[in-house]
């Protein structure tokens, strides 16, 4: 409640909305509250949460229902419904509406994917991807480069959550120029009481709350789009606007604005962006908690055929920006500035009654919280499993990697509240761009091992090695044509050519040609080639197929040293 | 290794995994074709083609997935009941 002495200290533009903050006091508490709860839901029986298939999968136990909602809550992002339509408000169609072609085209990608993942997991007890990609190639380096790659690329996806709550608070009144300890008190406290919940819940806690959080973003979603459009006379007027304000050129560049409709020079940034955005998203290790969370190999199949529902919602969410510039909504941050952020918490509160306005805003800030705990978890999975086990302590029992994982879990949380409280929120946005254009290259060390194991170990490390230093360096040549800062986008001319595409693919098709020449080159040479402890028939097989452990059991090693597994 | 490779699955038949792999084809590659819709009109209740089309594939893709979804995990009971019907009797022994 001490949130509520803040607003003494605010600029008097933006006063607080009593009405709308209450509702979303008492939804987040209501949300906490189920968060602590989680942890008895389902709970294992002789074991609690002390291993990290309990508390970091949630008892790898979920049905199609809890998935999609807990998929649902941690792919589509507080930070994406934030950005999105801020994206669409600002510069339009190529760098928001792409979000559309993308989550479709990710579908038939994670129904390809992922269920041989699910198998091959589900049968040597993997927990992370690394995990699966050590016990396929048999290589440290290898091992340790995903691992550090998903750890390094989901720390500044936290740090975006906080900005999606930042943007919440802000626009409720909340916070002030002069004072910035205040201004993150209500954010800290929240980050806390996250961090508690996670704590002693582990991924039960994000699970049970995504289902409130789903509920009240889809509600608020359905109202916006019927009743804005009804209230702005149609979508004519709305689109009319957009591509009066996307057309006018800006005469400190000479360019348009944005786009309204791309034109054939962005054709191959436009498909680019989805293309690699679908095939980075599956490889970031809250992606694959959530796979490996579920209750049998073809839950994600069956969930890839009614997840798009959300793909839709993102859609009309992306097109509320364009409402926002219909109805003048103006996004003005503390400082003054114009933050385009703030568009579609700002459009809700001008436009609704305080009460509704709350529900939505609160629907935002808790779909930051449930894609927060997820990402922690599967970070501090990670560390634990591939880091601490793999290089510090190889006999740690599941009792041990639980308790590691949950001190992890704080401290990558807490890294990414300093990231956002200490640093400028642009650094965590360079931070994101980058984290898809890294994570994109541990594509082919994951997903080819899923099929085959023509690629050599070495090969892969050197073509990972090779996309992210070419994707890094690409990133940091894009200079922002207003700004003149570096990191000023994500899309570049393929080197030697005119064609704009996503940084990301061109990293990603320098990392494959390179894995595939050196693994010729490799196997030409006769390097060693790593111990492959999977088999074919695991990558097929289901919850009542026995496990490895099973039948190691039943079939014993005849040689000596078989307790490596 | 030391463990024997039990297949856990009989063999395919390539059928169901022409079709949902045709249907996935489709479903990835025509919302990737830009300049198919990359225009204004027809408009819809005031909506572009280019935001129409688009978020109409959704629903598509989402139908031609559970169909994928429907073959695939058909054939996958049938390829595990096989097994299953061939290995019990080896295990009593």
């Amino acid at each position: 409640m001490s949130a509520l002495t803040v607003p003494l200290a605010t600029i008097p533009e933006r006063p607080v909305n009593g009405v709308a903050l209450t509702v979303v006091i008492v939804l987040f508490v209501l949300v906490a509250v189920l968060g602590f709860f989680a942890a008895r839901w389902r709970a294992g029986k002789e074991t609690g949460l002390h291993s990290l298939d309990e508390w970091g999968l949630g008892g790898r136990g979920f049905g199609t229902w809890v998935t999609w909602f807990l998929l649902g809550g941690d792919l589509y992002t507080a930070y994406t419904f934030v950005a999105v339509p801020a994206a669409m408000w600002a510069t339009g169609a190529v760098s928001g509406f792409f979000a559309v072609p993308y989550t479709i085209v990710l579908y038939p990608i994670v129904f390809l994917l992922m269920s041989r993942l699910w198998s091959v997991s589900h049968r040597h007890g993997f927990v992370t991807p690394a995990d699966f990609v050590g016990g396929r190639y048999g290589s440290r380096p290898l091992t340790i480069a995903v691992a550090v790659t998903g750890i390094v690329a989901t720390m500044p996806y936290i740090a975006l959550q906080l900005v999606g709550i930042k943007a919440v608070l802000t626009v409720l009144g909340l916070g002030s120029a002069q004072n910035a300890l205040l201004t993150d008190l209500p954010l800290i406290i929240a980050f806390v009481v996250l961090a508690a919940y996670t704590y002693t819940s582990g991924l039960r806690a994000p699970a049970l709350i995504a289902v409130v959080k789903d509920l009240l973003i889809y509600l608020a979603v359905i109202v916006a789009i019927i009743y804005l459009p009804i209230k702005f006379g149609g979508w004519d007027n709305i689109f009319g606007a957009a591509q009066t304000k996307l057309d006018a050129v800006n005469p400190a560049t000479g360019k348009a604005a944005g786009v309204f409709i791309p034109g054939a020079a962005s054709y191959s940034a436009y498909w680019t962006l989805a293309i690699g955005s679908a095939l980075a998203l599956f490889m970031y290790p809250h992606s694959v908690t959530g796979v490996l969370a579920t209750k049998s190999r073809n839950t994600i199949r069956k969930n890839a055929a009614v997840l798009p529902l959300y793909s839709l919602m993102l859609g009309f969410l992306a097109l509320l920006g364009y409402a926002a510039i219909y109805a003048g909504t103006k996004p003005i941050d503390l400082n003054g500035a114009v933050n385009p952020q703030l568009v579609v918490p700002q459009l809700f509160l001008d436009h609704f009654p305080a009460w509704f306005a709350g529900i939505a805003l609160a629907a935002i800030a808790i779909g930051a919280l449930v894609p927060a705990a997820i990402m922690s978890i599967a970070a501090a999975n990670l560390f634990t499993r591939n880091i601490y086990r793999d290089l510090i302590r190889p006999d740690a029992d599941p009792k041990q990697e639980a308790k590691v994982s949950k001190i992890a879990s704080l401290v990558v949380k807490f890294g990414a509240l300093i990231f956002v409280i200490a640093m400028d929120q642009s650094a965590a946005i360079n931070m994101q761009l980058l984290g898809g254009i890294w994570i994109l290259q541990t594509f082919p060390s994951i997903v080819a091992g899923l099929y085959t194991r023509w690629f050599h170990r070495w090969a892969l490390f050197v073509g990972w090695a090779v996309g992210i230093i070419y994707g890094t360096v690409a990133a940091y040549n894009v200079v922002n044509p207003v700004t003149k800062a570096n990191f000023g986008g994500s899309i570049a001319a393929i080197p030697g050519t005119n064609v704009q595409v996503y940084i990301a693919v061109a990293a990603f098709a320098l990392n494959l040609i390179v894995a595939v020449v050196l693994s010729l080159v490799f196997r030409a040479m006769k390097l060693p080639d790593g111990k492959d402890i999977t088999r074919e028939s695991d990558y097929g097989a289901d919850e009542n197929d026995p496990k490895v452990a099973e039948l190691e059991r039943e079939y014993p090693f005849t040689g000596t040293g078989g307790a490596n597994l | 290794m030391s463990t024997p490779d039990l297949p856990t699955r009989g063999p395919a038949r390539p059928g169901p995994y022409i079709i949902s792999g045709i249907l996935l084809a489709i479903a990835i590659v025509v919302p990737l074709f830009v300049p198919a819709y990359s225009i204004d009109k027809p408009r819809l209740a005031g909506m572009p083609f280019f935001y129409w089309y688009q978020m109409l594939w959704v629903p598509v893709t989402a139908v031609m997935i559970g169909i994928a979804y429907r073959l695939v995990s058909k054939e996958d009971r049938r390829r595990r009941d096989e097994v299953k019907g061939a290995r019990t009797p080896e295990e009593e022994s």
